[in-house]
């Protein structure tokens, strides 16, 4: 039995004789059973939001329910693939419908006839329950994915199997204590709109190394925490974002691509395939889920992209990984949400948002965190979750940058005037902020010593400080600086242009391991203490600022992984030796 | 068989309310028989029981509410395409307007289209040259890019988008080039400007023209745009071709959209444009690009004027958001008389660096570039220095620096509008201005480039 359309109006369908679905209950709309989800209910109408094009759709059209809210499918098979909003693989509806994405395709997200080799690690007799893991499959060279029980059964494993299976193959059966047998697929389905459950959470205090100075020396973040990019365009938001796919230590990356550029998205399925993991030495994309709903998609979809995705990256974290979710961007979800709002006729609150747009994006924020994962192994697992803003015009005093700078705890602001200087990443170092550093101390001072914190703040003084003299060089000249402040403004100089300019773009400057920043930094603050001194005892300023080792400090993002240490080391040598010269040569004149 | 209503009950601006319909769907294309017997079209925008709501393409004039007969016709929109279009003009619903006779269609496709699936694109990284430098060696632009031009009223937009459409060409692909142009809500003589510049370079019979003029109901420019994109596609993906889309200007399309949105009284957005104005341009601005296994592409340059010059404003902004780069205009430049007056910093093309190097432009394309850029930056805060501050309080460095900047304007961005430079001339040009400064300043190059490419100085040579 079923209901009919009796109002269409762009992807919202209101249907009536909807008396037997439920509310969330995921719908098919019309002949072409466009996929569809109820988003209200009263009597018997149920209003939908519809995941495709809608045109051709009309009163009278049927519309069934599918008895079960928007879900997505786990196990074997999610790396390496790209999906839809509501995911569908991509490549797959390519072999079906050519280049463009025709209506109304219905394809299983993983593959229903693909093999997987299936390893039982526990054995019959065994008691387990939700969260333990069963057995593995070698998903990729560099993973392998643990088949977990699902969450809500425990019981005694009364048969397991090994050797090869389709994720719908039984691979163990279970008996419950009530006495009930159940069959354990590697296939589960989750509900996307519900997270996952786990059994403690935990304050993150590792930080998520990303290789991007800036980032990491600067502004951190740690696993498990939550970071937004606001910027308006061209600032280099996506760059940033891919850059974080690509180079974070974190073991699985599910990249949402949400309303943004299709191009990009193909850049990603270009060159992950092609980049190597500096830890593993295999390609990318092994560890990396797309999900991509384009700017051209259909808006509904949008919306649920994010939960897919986010669902996704939970289902990794619970086998215990380092798991990254990154949302470009949250500003395209929040707009769909305003559409479909708006079509509800819903009272809008600020700029025409649902007034239920933060509660919304806090609950997707909160489903980051370190967590201790259900099982009795005790393991534990981090989401990480990283969202771009795209705020209009650049001003984050609208309502999407608000509610998410409420929320998380790094903030990585981008900077059009940065960009136009072409100083990248254009992530401004003044108004920037990251609340993990406390949390992260413990971690610094047994890594990388007590020097590297003081070495921050000390960088970040000078930063602060040129701000202020740069001030008073706009109004009466440089020339009136004293000596000690014209180098303060060459170290902060040296602080931008040699350690935060990364260049995304070439080989080894694009990745930087913390202890080569580290080294990187502490050059540049041992030729500012050494200078200083020299110009105290009345050095040549000229002199000084222009001794050579300069110029190398300046290219030292450019040497070699296994020369850095060397050529830093003979760097601070000479440094500390033509300052000497410099002064004695000053004493001299 | 097709049913006729004569059920119009409310004409409101460019809305249409019909009742007791009958299978009536959404995004269906109707028509209107006047009862003079001329015809107009509509499409359905929402359809609620037995009202639909209609959104006319054309005027609402001499619509009679008794009289006028309603037909729906079972189909969205569709643009009848075919190799003949090109070298013709049609108005901005696809009727021929050049007196030459109807197209033999070889296929109707629905002017919507569809979304291009992200896993069939194939990434742009072929290198088009324009001839301008601007262009070229900084804000390079590939095949199958979306890249805007971002102007103001006043500014010479179209000499620029003639000069691009004129002078550009794939250095590596033998392959036929088409340019398919579309005015929507332009004047006149703004119009003839292109049909006059596309006939005096010959490339007219390359060329295929959709004009919607500022006379013609707003509403039609809905469609406008998306004709153009349709014939694009048909000639990009079904016959090869590589097509430049030319559409002037977005600003009066969103205008246009935003008086339909009005009108159903729907929540406005930002400055009164609806709240789904990004996805509507987005649907536009992501037909460009190119596809696996398909030799044809769509490069778009859309042009829109900012208005008041605010980059900030909803439509520069959100088209920002979707397009690949920008190139913007600069009308201090304009009134100095550089001539394309293009404003180099705050211009970006996104996919540059696919697009240049070593086999493509040449190995020292990308660090000339961004040496480039950050000296005019540093150029631009030196000579703002200089007028507070006068000339004494600048150091030696920064004197040249300002000297870069003078002579980066005139020599690289004031090229003229008939000067055709090769990707070679332009780099060395970058090479001969950047030899204003000291060597110790060009930190962002190669040092074995300097060594090849930077020329001599002359006390040097001495």
């Amino acid at each position: 039995m079923g209901g009919k359309v009796i109002k269409v109006s762009g992807p919202l369908v209101v249907a009536v004789g909807m008396s037997d679905a439920n509310m969330a209950d995921v719908v098919k709309v019309g002949e072409q059973r466009l996929t569809g989800e109820i988003l209200s209910m009263s009597g018997d109408r149920a209003a939908i939001q519809v995941y495709e094009e809608t045109s051709g759709i009309g009163p009278g059209a049927e519309v069934f329910t599918t008895g079960n809210p928007l879900s997505v499918e786990l196990g074997p098979g999610l790396l390496g693939n790209i999906f839809d909003g509501i995911q569908r693989p991509l490549e797959e509806i390519r072999g079906i419908a050519g280049e463009t994405i025709s209506r109304g395709i219905e394809l299983p997200a993983l593959s229903r006839t693909k093999r997987w080799a299936f390893e039982p690690v526990v054995a019959v007799g065994t008691r387990v329950e939700g969260g333990d893991i069963i057995g593995t499959v070698q998903e990729t060279s560099v993973f392998k994915h643990k088949i977990m029980v699902p969450p809500s059964l425990s019981g005694t494993i009364t048969e397991i199997k090994q050797g090869e299976f389709t994720v719908e193959d039984v691979v163990a059966v279970l008996k419950t204590d009530s006495g009930e047998s159940v069959d354990i697929k590697m296939l589960q389905r989750w509900p996307v709109r519900v997270g996952r459950p786990y059994k403690k959470k935990f304050v993150p205090d590792r930080p998520l190394q990303s290789g991007q100075r800036v980032i990491d020396t600067f502004f951190p973040l740690a696993k498990g925490g939550t970071a937004a990019v606001p910027g308006p365009f061209g600032s280099g938001k996506t760059v940033v974002q891919h850059a974080l796919a690509k180079w974070s230590d974190v073991d699985i990356v599910v990249y949402i691509g949400c309303g943004e550029r299709g191009n990009e998205k193909t850049d990603v399925l270009m060159e992950f395939p092609e980049l190597k993991d500096p830890r593993t030495g295999e390609p990318l994309m092994k560890r990396t889920v797309l999900i991509a709903n384009t700017s051209d998609m259909p808006v509904a979809a949008r919306e649920a992209s994010i939960y897919t995705g986010i669902t996704i990256a939970e289902y990794f974290r619970d086998m215990g990984h380092d798991v990254a979710v990154i949302a470009d961007s949250t500003s395209r979800w929040a707009e769909a949400l305003r559409e479909m709002s708006g079509r509800l006729e819903e009272m809008p609150g600020e700029e025409g948002y649902p007034a239920y747009l933060g509660s919304r994006l806090a609950q997707f924020y909160e489903r980051a965190g370190c967590i201790e994962c259900l099982g009795s192994d005790g393991r534990q697992g981090s989401l990480t979750a990283i969202g771009a803003v795209s705020p209009p015009g650049g001003d984050t005093s609208e309502p999407v940058s608000q509610a998410t700078l409420r929320i998380v705890k790094v903030f990585w602001g981008l900077d059009a005037k940065l960009a136009y200087a072409r100083h990248f990443p254009a992530i401004n170092w003044l108004n920037s902020y990251s609340l993990y550093l406390v949390n992260l101390r413990d971690w610094y001072n047994s890594a990388l010593g007590e020097q590297f914190l003081k070495n921050r703040t000390a960088a970040m003084n000078f930063l602060q400080q040129e701000a202020e003299l740069q001030e008073i060089v706009k109004l009466v000249g440089q020339d009136s600086l004293s000596p000690q402040d014209r180098l303060t403004l060459e170290t902060a100089r040296m602080i931008r242009e040699d350690f935060l300019q990364q260049n995304a773009f070439v080989d080894i400057d694009n990745f930087s391991t913390y202890d080569r920043q580290a080294r990187m930094l502490d050059m540049i603050l041992q030729y500012d203490k050494l200078a200083r001194e020299a110009l105290k005892e009345g050095a040549d300023m000229k002199a000084v600022f222009g001794i050579e080792a300069r110029t190398r400090i300046a290219r030292a993002k450019s040497v070699p992984e296994d020369e850095y240490i060397e050529v830093y080391d003979r760097i601070l040598a000479d440094m500390a030796e033509q300052i000497a010269n410099a002064k004695a040569g000053g004493e001299e004149l | 068989m097709i049913k006729e209503y004569k059920t119009i009950r409310e004409i409101d601006g460019p809305l249409m309310v019909v009742t007791n319909v009958e299978g009536v769907t959404y995004d269906e294309l109707a028509e209107i028989e006047l009862p003079s017997g001329a015809r107009r079209r509509c499409r359905v925008l929402e359809v609620d029981g037995d009202k639909a709501v209609v959104q006319l393409f054309e005027s609402s004039m001499g619509i009679n509410l008794a009289e006028s007969k309603v037909r729906f016709l079972g189909h969205s929109l569709q643009l009848g395409v075919s190799e003949d279009m090109l070298g013709r003009v049609f108005d901005g619903m696809g009727n021929p307007i050049d007196g030459g006779p109807e197209i033999l269609a070889d296929a109707y496709m629905d002017i919507n289209g569809l979304p291009m699936n992200p896993a069939a694109r194939d990434y742009p990284s072929e290198f088009i040259q324009t001839g301008i430098s601007t262009i070229d060696g900084l804000n390079t632009l590939v095949r199958g890019q979306k890249l805007p031009i971002f102007s103001g009223s006043g500014l010479p937009h179209a000499p620029l988008a003639a000069q691009i459409a004129r002078q550009a060409k794939v250095l590596s692909a033998e392959t036929s080039f088409a340019v398919v142009f579309a005015a929507v809500g332009i004047t006149f003589e703004e119009s003839e400007y292109f049909v006059q510049e596309f006939k005096r370079t010959g490339a007219i019979d390359r060329t295929v023209l959709f004009i919607n003029l500022a006379d013609n109901p707003a509403v039609e420019r809905i469609a406008t745009p998306r004709m153009a994109l349709t014939a694009a596609e048909y000639l990009a993906f079904e016959k090869d071709m590589q097509v430049l889309v030319i559409i002037t200007d977005m600003t009066y399309y969103a205008e246009a959209l935003r008086e339909i949105s009005a009108a159903r009284k729907e929540v406005p957005g930002r400055r009164g444009y609806p709240g789904y104005l990004y996805t509507d341009l987005a649907t536009m601005y992501e037909r460009a690009g190119r596809r696996k296994g398909k030799k044809g592409s769509i490069t778009m340059i859309p042009i829109l004027t900012m208005p008041e010059d605010d980059i900030t404003h909803p439509i520069p902004d959100l088209t920002g958001y979707i397009t690949e780069g920008q190139i913007i205009l600069s009308r201090d430049l304009h009134r100095r008389g550089v001539v394309p007056p293009i404003d180099v910093l705050p211009s970006l093309s996104r996919l540059k660096d696919k697009g240049i190097g070593e086999g493509k432009t040449r190995e020292d394309h990308a660090g000339t570039m961004n040496q480039l850029f950050a000296a005019y930056a540093a150029g631009k805060d030196a000579r703002e220095l200089m007028t507070i501050l006068g000339e004494s309080a600048l150091s030696d460095t920064d004197k040249l620096y300002a000297k870069f900047a003078d002579e980066f304007e005139k020599e690289y961005v004031g090229q003229g509008q008939e000067t055709n430079r090769d990707i070679e001339e332009t780099l060395n040009l970058g090479w001969k201005l950047l030899s204003i400064l000291p060597e110790s300043e060009l930190k962002r190059v190669k040092p074995e480039h300097i060594a090849k490419y930077l020329p001599k100085r002359k006390e040097e040579e001495k």
